[in-house]
């Protein structure tokens, strides 16, 4: 994977690293529109973003991009079928509350989604669990149980068979090894539910491309 | 809209500008409205702010709200009182930049501030029109100010931005002219008034008709209705700001008295400032234009006019970029109307930009000094003139 930009996420680097440059994308939670910038200044793309704190929505705007502030579980409705190339959600799904109708939203109005999330099988939270006896917290799940914005744990292979159930498919799939903002990581090849801290998935319909 | 003094804190201002006058539709020709009524000749005040481009790229068309004029910013003379109504966006290196861009504000058709409006005098009778001077639409200013445009020689618009009725021309330059127009920022605005908007309006009319001096719209040889026009201005601005910038501004405070009077003088301050407001606008405005202006905005409905009741098909012929803004504490123009604009102009598959600013200031927010208004806009400009090949 060439032409990484080092000065962003590690898992943004590899979602981007698999966007064909020129197509149209939208950042669902797209925060103050990095992976965004990158896209359009690195692969021509037409991206647009949807972020619902105003602060970040502002930065994004002054940075002269496409951003709408709201909220993505509503605001993803109103484009019309097969908008984008690409529809993204990055580390933003064990925070909603149904992943089923934002996952088919996503790909009404896009021809592939990309998920992204902390997998919560890593041995780190096996091992917390087993031996200590608390809640898993990590640095990629950093919250105590009352604070935290995630609602829902997930593992990757608890993801891959969601897509399976809800009747799509998975069309390209890393797990890496990665800190939460970290510029750098790896890509885990051996036991990535076990060894993998993020999952990056593109899915897409059942025949479609 | 409110009248707000702010001399730029760093004495930055777009310096001294003068007021022009364009004027078109002369006999024997005439300028046709909405209503079918006929107008002629037309007269539109106007203000230029920056230089043109050579390649005449670098317009924007900024566009005024109830009561303001052409005057946008910087001074008419060096000990003039006070700037334009922008002058916190319009400048040197500000949210608009003048040093970049060409700015171009003129005083709509029905206003009293030098375009031609109930208050102008009729050719046909010699005498001011009052209410012979035909009803004209958010539409027909929006005419007047193409008439201008062209003249001007500028092809395309780079930007069109204004506020409350002023972000009305915006979406309706937007789908009357749409090759005219590159980007767009309508804000604190609605495509439609809410039955609230319109009850303000009219109650704000009853105000002015019930003055007896007001005289069927003919009183420019007499004492004008400047109590009907005072107490029409004082609602305005109630609705102008919001329960918690007036608990903020004024809470329960009396003015200048440490009790009640026991009579009806103005005991609390939030009426001593709308008593000064009221009486502050008489001088400067014309009651009938109040009339005519607010009864524009209150027929405007962008997608009963351009799209058969529909706003998707109305913003459908749209081809500008969007950036769309509201207010939390706007309770005339709420979140929610901008939303529609926002939903229609998706459904459409337009570039559109959206941001709520969290403001206690109401629907006046758009005038007052602030950081996050003049980035945003900047931001958005610096975009559209890179991108504007």
């Amino acid at each position: 994977m060439t032409g990484r930009d080092n000065s962003m996420r590690y898992d943004l680097q590899i979602i981007a690293s698999w966007i064909e440059p020129g197509s149209k994308v939208i950042d669902l939670g797209c925060g103050e529109g990095d992976l965004l910038q990158h896209l359009i200044a690195r692969k021509g793309v037409q991206g647009t973003g949807i972020e619902i704190n105003e602060e970040k929505a502002a930065r994004c705007i002054e940075k002269g991009l496409s951003v709408l502030q709201g909220d993505i579980n509503a605001e993803v409705h109103d484009y019309p079928e097969g908008s984008f190339d690409y529809v993204i959600l990055s580390q933003t799904l064990q925070q909603v509350y149904q992943p089923d109708a934002l996952i088919h939203a996503m790909l009404r109005i896009g021809r592939r989604g990309i998920v992204s999330f902390p997998n919560f099988s890593h041995w780190q939270m096996r091992l917390q669990l087993l031996f200590s006896g608390h809640a898993p917290v990590s640095r990629q799940l950093p919250y105590q149980w009352f604070d935290t914005p995630n609602i829902r744990v997930i593992t990757l292979k608890d993801f891959r068979k969601f897509v399976h159930d809800v009747g799509l498919r998975i069309l390209k799939e890393a797990a890496i090894d990665t800190h939460s903002e970290d510029r750098y990581g790896s890509i885990v090849e051996w036991f990535p539910n076990l060894r993998a801290t993020y999952g990056i998935f593109m899915i897409g319909a059942k025949g479609g491309a | 809209m409110s009248e707000y003094i702010h001399h730029d804190k760093d004495r930055i201002s777009a310096g001294l500008v003068a007021k022009n006058y364009f004027t078109f539709a002369e006999p024997p020709e005439e300028m046709v409205l909405e209503s079918g009524a006929r107008l002629s000749p037309v007269v539109l005040a106007y203000e230029t702010y920056g230089t043109l481009a050579p390649d005449r790229s670098n317009a924007i068309l900024v566009l005024h709200a109830l009561s303001g004029d052409s005057h946008v910013a910087g001074y008419y003379s060096p000990d003039d009182e006070k700037p334009g109504w922008w002058d916190c966006m319009v400048g040197p290196g500000k949210g608009i930049d003048t040093d970049r861009f060409f700015v171009i504000c003129a005083n709509v058709i029905g206003s009293c501030m030098g375009s031609t409006g109930p208050s102008s005098i009729n050719p046909a009778t010699g005498r001011a029109y009052g209410l012979d001077f035909p009803v004209v639409t958010i539409g027909d200013m929006v005419a007047a100010q193409k008439a201008l445009i062209d003249h001007l020689g500028i092809e395309r618009l780079l930007c069109v931005v204004g506020g409350s009725i002023g972000g009305m021309q915006v979406l309706e330059w937007c789908v009357r002219y749409p090759e005219r127009v590159v980007s767009a920022i309508p804000l604190a605005t609605t495509m439609r008034h809410s039955a609230l908007a319109i009850a303000f309006n009219e109650v704000a009319r009853q105000s002015i008709m019930a003055d007896p001096n007001w005289n069927h719209g003919d009183y420019y040889e007499g004492a004008k209705p400047a109590l009907g026009l005072a107490v029409a201005r004082m609602i305005g601005h109630i609705t102008y700001l919001s329960d918690e910038s007036m608990r903020l501004k004024f809470g329960r405070r009396l003015q200048d008295k440490s009790d009640f009077s026991f009579n009806f003088d103005a005991d609390f301050q939030v009426e001593s400032y709308l008593r000064y407001q009221g009486r502050k606008f008489v001088d400067r405005f014309d009651a009938n234009s109040f009339l005519y202006i607010t009864k524009a905005a209150d027929y405007f409905d962008l997608g009963k006019q351009h799209g058969k009741g529909s706003a998707v098909k109305a913003l459908s012929k749209a081809r500008a970029r969007f950036l769309v803004i509201s207010f939390t504490s706007d309770w005339l123009y709420p979140t929610y109307q901008a939303r529609e604009i926002v939903k229609a102009l998706k459904k459409n598959g337009r570039d559109v930009s959206f941001c709520e600013i969290e403001a206690e200031w109401g629907h006046d927010a758009f005038l007052i000094p602030g950081e996050r208004l003049p980035m945003l806009i900047h931001g958005f400009l610096e975009r559209v003139y890179h991108d504007r090949a």
